[in-house]
């Protein structure tokens, strides 16, 4: 029982990325390059400086992915992680740059505003399927390109030039946490809030697995119907649980915001992309703590080691072929998997119940 | 119109740990009404959808005609001239009936104005009265059964499977419909009847095939059978009767419900001027034709649903404005109708199912959080104690057999000594064994001082097990009966409403 | 008289009745805003070349919904498309060029497909890893083959043959002439038959001819009306020996195709040029404007060359002065729908349009210019709103987005 589910959990997102891996593969070979050079980059040990990058990169997408998994675990699809870490980005820098607060609890307290704006932009999209019934991915597709647009006129409107872009104010040096040294000779840190992942993580899995609220939640994902005869407030999760969402969602960016950018201004001064990045990280891991940071840490790292491909003539987007395939593969593999455990058990306790009453009789 | 004779010889099919037939055979003859009637789970929905081509059998042979047949589909079925009427309508609610008839038949008058005048030449033929552009979504039940048998005789078939036809019908309904049944046979058309209503049966069928356990065990002449022999084949013994000992009412109110009102988002009422009471130590008994407002009744009990004036008492205390979750936490246990959508996360192990309904109480958790060793314990005791088939607590509920399921759910509700148990068909599709431990334990529980609000639609548990029956009517309780005194055919018309039926 | 002719009679009224009213409100906003070019031929020809890719989509949505499967991939699709054109058109002219991105907005649907009906993964997640895999493909496949040729670059390709234009000779000036008139209402038809006779691409035609096949094939033919069962009651069609998996993958084959040729549209008409991620979006405005139009290919017209007009104008010279007329003609919208809802018995949903009706009136008269970002988030702000307040009037294919696996019936 128990070495079978852990067979089940390894083996499907194995044979997902073994199969991207072949495709992509197929893929350069077809198009006239170097299949050959390609597995060989990938799997080549990463240089200090893209190891820093690889580690910061999936702290990020796993917050991300815990945004998202939050969601998935209750049956909802929250498409809009994307729009509402923007939100919560834009929020979060414009609070931070005015320096209202000194020092290093401006940090924290630039997280909370953060959180705050991504919950509250995750619960447009909450409100309008709880009271009007419209399906949240169409709505959150929508928020999605309204917070980039609103984001990008904000900055332009109360921010400041930088060059061809606008950007908002940098945070004062006061408040910029120092990061972590791992490789004195590489450039760069392993950002301070970077952490915020591993706390993040932690704090997912105590909430899943271990309380009431958790329990409501899962409960919820597996079956709405039975969920509401056990006396979950169905209409009120759903708030509460897209909100929470939200919160994390507005943290995405805040590790690469107060490590090394210190402004906000998309395109330049931000990165977007993380939020469908993470839905296929929380897909990939199946929405389980240590299966998202093992998903994060594999997406970071096939980014990270794209850009070595280059020198091989290789155009680094082949791996976001890589990326999206896997996704697609993993789901294929884990639904094939479950179908045939859940037939094999039936299998197996009919079987085990026909022997006793043998046994029985006998 | 040739009419069709179908045998089928030594047919089984198995599932991944169920047997669902053996060895099954079956005669039915050209121009006859050939009835099929066995328990919940004997194998007859599993027979259907062999008989037309949605499933293949594993062994034996289906003879039509004389010729030995294969059907891989149900286009194979249906070139042989078998049509089905399911139980659940396969319609599509957004499609006309003229588009819900010609669908898969689209070759034999095209999809315009010829397939319209062939389907109101045929509803003119039997008199079904139906408009080949309504949406089909507007239709009522005995409508849509219609367009159902149309749609089968739009393809020419020969032989029409009815599957449970008179569940959904009233009473005049299933008149109306034995009347085009009789029609249809004198038009040269042959009938398989299913069913587990004996007097239905009786009246409509020339022939009875009776299954038992996933195979058929007999056949037997209506004009010579009576209810009580084919009720003895169809169970294999004497009929498990329930019988309530000694009362054990009290007369303290554990449930009132006073003049409580629902309507549905039409506005509609559902629920009329209800007032209801049960006892410590009473089983109410609802009975009723399903649809009748047992649904809403059980859900605005458990806070599943608001009612719009009236209200409701557990205890002295008033629970009108509680949500589900509340009214549990003051002790009412809830067995739901259906198990699979209601009572169980399939998916999950039976110790997490366990948790479930019980989400704030002990042993399963302990101030917001999980106690997944106390969750565990009191699983283990509940498979014990209700003598849940399983391999063991870690096993997810989907693997159980139904039987098993429902044990699980009796013993889950009756955990953390409820006052009041909401029992909405509690050993519907059980195998008979589990029945009765299901009776056993109601009982039981009943001695301790438990009120039951018992619904069902099985008139022998609810003149067994009920202290009191109520008869629900269009969402209004019009009867009363003691059950000591109370004979079905008393409780049949209660039901229908109809002194003359 | 059948009740289905009595039905479709009135339906056609009451459209003709609503677009009679549109232009006629229209024409009034533009007359007393002074914003002549809300309805010049210039503008109106912007918001068709606008609009036909968001149709394309849209249409393609629309197919692959019937069958009961949601295309969220529309827009890898698209993106494999604008690549197909491209290439295609580079090397072997533009006819090919439409068949190569008809081809990799298939290959797409393929990918989706297999996905969604074969190993009945959810439709979204299918969806989402499309338009990654899309995406990264369309950046690989640009660097690797764009790069060295004449007139490409990493990113971007240019120097192909694109479609020819066509203009009706006489109609076309005549109603330009009639255009420049400015008269209430005359001027603004005019308007619309000069955008529509003057200069119009090919592909634009043949857009218009499948948004006509789809309506036809989907609702007066026995196989579409097999492909609808697919997307209301798959079980049902199956008890009656449609194939299910088979109408489900030819759907979505079309969708992908129907996406494809909108991102040639995009490299072939809307510009001259290639470059990656240039659909910024558009696959999932085709996505709203098929919901905009309650899944039907009328609906989706209408959407779709409201949702064109938003995108169209953005791209004219200087056009804050015309978003901002635009506002009035909301407000005046907003009342019209406000009125209906109260009218229909929802007070609630009837005042708070009202409210936003009042606000855009004073946003309106608060202000000379509206700023250029609100213009390009407008089509994602109607659609949001549109959704949200008529929700309950919109009705999707039953089993639309349902998992599906043959032999559970019954």
């Amino acid at each position: 029982m128990k070495r079978s589910s852990i067979v089940g959990a390894i083996v499907p997102p194995l044979v997902a990325v073994l199969g991207a891996m072949a495709a992509t593969s197929l893929v350069i070979a077809v198009s006239g390059g170097s299949a050959v050079d390609f597995v060989a980059t990938i799997f080549s040990v990463p240089n200090e400086r893209v190891l820093i990058t690889i580690i910061n990169q999936s702290a990020m997408l796993s917050l991300s992915a815990f945004a998202a998994a939050i969601c998935f675990r209750m049956g909802l699809f929250n498409i809009g992680v994307e729009g509402q870490y923007t939100v919560g980005a834009c929020a979060g820098a414009f609070f931070a740059g005015s320096g209202l607060v000194p020092g290093p609890l401006n940090i924290l307290v630039t997280l909370v505003v953060a959180m705050l704006a991504g919950a509250g932009y995750a619960l447009i999209a909450a409100l309008l399927k709880v009271g009007r019934g419209v399906s949240e991915v169409i709505s959150a597709i929508m928020l999605n390109y309204i917070a980039l647009t609103m984001a990008g006129y904000l900055v332009a409107r109360y921010g400041e030039t930088s060059g061809y872009t606008y950007v908002t104010a940098e945070i004062p040096p006061s408040s910029q946490p120092l990061g972590f040294n791992l490789f004195p000779n590489a450039p760069g840190d392993v950002w301070a809030l970077s952490t915020l992942a591993v706390i993040v993580g932690v704090g997912y899995w105590f909430l899943m697995s271990r309380t009431r609220f958790g329990f409501d939640l899962r409960a919820t994902g597996e079956s709405t119907s039975a969920a509401l005869a056990s006396g979950v407030s169905v209409g009120r999760m759903v708030l509460i649980v897209m909100a929470l969402s939200g919160a994390v969602a507005g943290l995405v960016w805040m590790p690469a915001f107060f490590g090394s950018v210190h402004s906000f201004g998309p395109p330049e001064n931000f990165q977007a992309g993380l939020g469908f990045t993470g839905l296929a990280v929380a897909l990939l891991g199946r929405n389980r703590t240590i299966g998202i940071f093992v998903g994060a840490v594999l997406f970071a790292f096939l980014a990270g080691q794209s850009n070595a491909l280059q020198q091989e003539g290789i155009a680094k987007e082949v791996v976001d072929i890589t990326q999206g395939i896997v996704v697609l593969a993993v789901v294929v593999a884990y639904a094939v998997v479950g179908r045939r455990r859940a037939q094999a058990e039936q299998e197996r306790v009919a079987r085990q119940l026909d022997a006793e009453r043998e046994g029985v009789s006998a | 119109m040739t009419s069709i004779d179908l045998e089928a010889r030594g047919i089984g099919k198995r599932f991944p740990g169920v047997v669902a037939n053996h060895d099954v055979s079956l005669h039915i003859r050209p121009g006859r009404v050939h009835a099929l009637i066995g328990e919940n789970g004997a194998g007859k929905s599993t027979l259907m959808k062999i008989l037309y081509g949605v499933q293949a059998p594993d062994d034996g042979t289906i003879v039509v005609d004389g010729d030995p047949v294969t059907f891989a589909t149900p286009t194979d079925a249906i070139a042989a001239g078998i049509g089905m009427v399911f139980q659940h309508f396969m319609l599509a609610d957004n499609l006309t009936v003229l588009e819900n008839i010609v669908l898969g038949a689209e070759k034999r008058h095209g999809i315009g104005g010829a397939a319209r005048q062939r389907i109101t030449e045929i509803s003119g033929r039997f008199g079904f009265g139906l408009d080949p552009d309504d949406l089909v979504e507007t239709l009522g039940v005995a409508d849509r059964q219609r367009v159902e048998i149309l749609k089968v005789l739009y393809r020419g078939a020969r032989l029409i499977i009815l599957d449970e036809p008179t569940a959904v019908l009233v009473p005049q309904e299933v008149d109306a419909l034995f009347a085009n049944l009789r029609e249809l046979v004198a038009d040269g058309c042959s009938v398989l009847f299913i069913s587990h209503k004996l007097d239905e049966v009786l009246a409509i069928a020339d022939d009875i095939t009776v299954m038992r356990q996933g195979t058929t065990v007999g056949t037997a002449d209506p004009a010579t059978a009576t209810k009580h022999q084919l009720a003895e084949l169809m169970v294999g013994s004497e009929l498990p009767s329930p019988q309530t000992s000694e009362s054990t009412v009290t007369d303290d109110v554990v449930l009132e419900l006073r003049d409580v009102v629902v309507t549905d988002d039409a506005g509609r009422d559902r629920l009329s001027d209800i007032s209801l009471t049960v006892h410590r130590g009473e089983v109410v008994g609802i009975a009723g034709v399903e649809g009748n407002g047992q649904s809403e009744l059980v859900e605005v009990v458990m806070g599943m649903r608001r009612c719009r004036s009236g209200s409701i008492h557990l205890d002295a205390e008033d629970t009108t404005r509680l949500r589900t979750r509340g009214v549990r936490e003051r002790g009412v246990g809830f067995i739901p109708e259906d198990r699979h959508r209601h009572g169980l996360v399939l998916d999950y192990p039976l110790w997490e199912n366990r948790i479930l309904g019980h989400q704030t109480r002990r042993p399963s958790v302990r101030r917001g959080l999980i106690n997944r060793a106390g969750a565990r314990a009191d699983a283990q005791r509940i498979v014990e104690e209700f003598d849940v088939r399983t391999p063991g607590i870690d096993t997810t509920a989907r693997a159980l057999s139904g039987g098993n399921q429902q044990k699980f759910i009796v013993g889950r509700e009756m955990s953390g000594e409820p006052r009041l148990l909401i029992a909405s068909h509690p050993t519907r599709g059980v195998d008979v064994g589990a029945q009765a431990a299901i009776w056993e334990h109601i009982r039981a529980a009943r001695r301790q001082g438990l009120g039951v609000l018992l619904i069902s639609a099985d008139l022998d548990e609810l003149i067994g097990l009920s202290d009191r029956l109520e008869v629900i009517l269009r969402g209004r309780l019009t009867a009363r009966f003691d059950p000591a005194q109370v004979t079905a055919s008393d409780l049949g018309q209660a039901m229908t409403g109809g002194r003359d039926a | 008289m059948s009740a289905e002719v009595m039905r479709a009679r009135t339906y056609r009224y009451t459209m003709w009745l609503i677009v009679l009213g549109v232009i006629v409100t229209v024409s009034v906003v533009r007359i007393v805003t002074g914003a002549e070019r809300m309805t010049a031929p210039g503008t109106l020809r912007a918001a068709l070349i606008g609009a036909s890719p968001i149709l394309l989509a849209g249409i393609g949505g629309l197919w692959a919904e019937r069958a009961g499967i949601v295309n969220i991939g529309l827009e890898g699709q698209m993106l494999l498309g604008t690549w197909g054109a491209a290439f295609f058109a580079y090397h072997y002219g533009p006819y090919m060029g439409l068949v190569g991105a008809a081809f990799m907005g298939l290959l797409g649907g393929l990918l989706h497909a297999v996905a969604t009906v074969t190993f009945g993964v959810d439709h979204i997640i299918s969806g989402v890893a499309v338009n990654i895999i899309g995406l990264g493909a369309v950046g690989y496949l640009a660097k690797t083959f764009f790069d060295d040729l004449e007139g490409g670059g990493p990113r971007n390709l240019s120097g192909y043959d694109t479609l020819p234009n066509i203009t009706v000779p006489g109609v076309s000036d005549g109603a330009l002439k009639l255009a420049e008139q400015e008269w209430f209402v005359i001027s603004d038809v005019a308007g619309a038959v000069a955008a529509l006779t003057t200069r119009i691409s090919l592909l634009t035609v043949l857009t218009a001819a499948l948004v006509a096949l789809t309506a036809y094939v989907l609702w007066r033919t026995a196989f579409g009306l097999r492909l609808r069962s697919c997307g209301e009651n798959p079980q049902a069609a199956e008890t009656l020996g449609v194939n299910v998996y088979r109408y489900k993958y030819v759907a979505v084959l079309i969708s992908g195709a129907f996406a494809g040729l909108g991102g040639a549209y995009l490299t072939m008409v809307a510009s001259s040029s290639f470059s990656v991620g240039q659909t910024g979006g558009r696959g999932y405005i085709g996505l709203a404007a098929m919901i905009f139009g309650n899944w039907r290919p009328s609906g989706v017209l209408a959407g779709s060359l409201m949702f064109g007009y938003t995108d169209g104008i953005t791209l004219l010279p200087n056009s804050g002065p015309l978003v901002h007329a635009l506002l009035l003609l909301i407000a005046v919208l907003l009342v019209v729908f406000a009125v209906i809802k109260v009218r229909k018995g929802e007070r609630t949903t009837g005042i708070v349009l009202a409210l936003i009706a009042v606000a855009t009136l004073a946003w309106y008269l608060s202000t000379d210019e509206v700023n250029g970002s609100f213009t390009g988030m407008t089509p994602y702000v109607i659609t949001l709103f549109v959704i949200a307040v008529f929700a309950q009037n919109l009705r999707m294919p039953a089993a639309d987005g349902k998992s599906y696996r043959r032999g559970e019936a019954g």
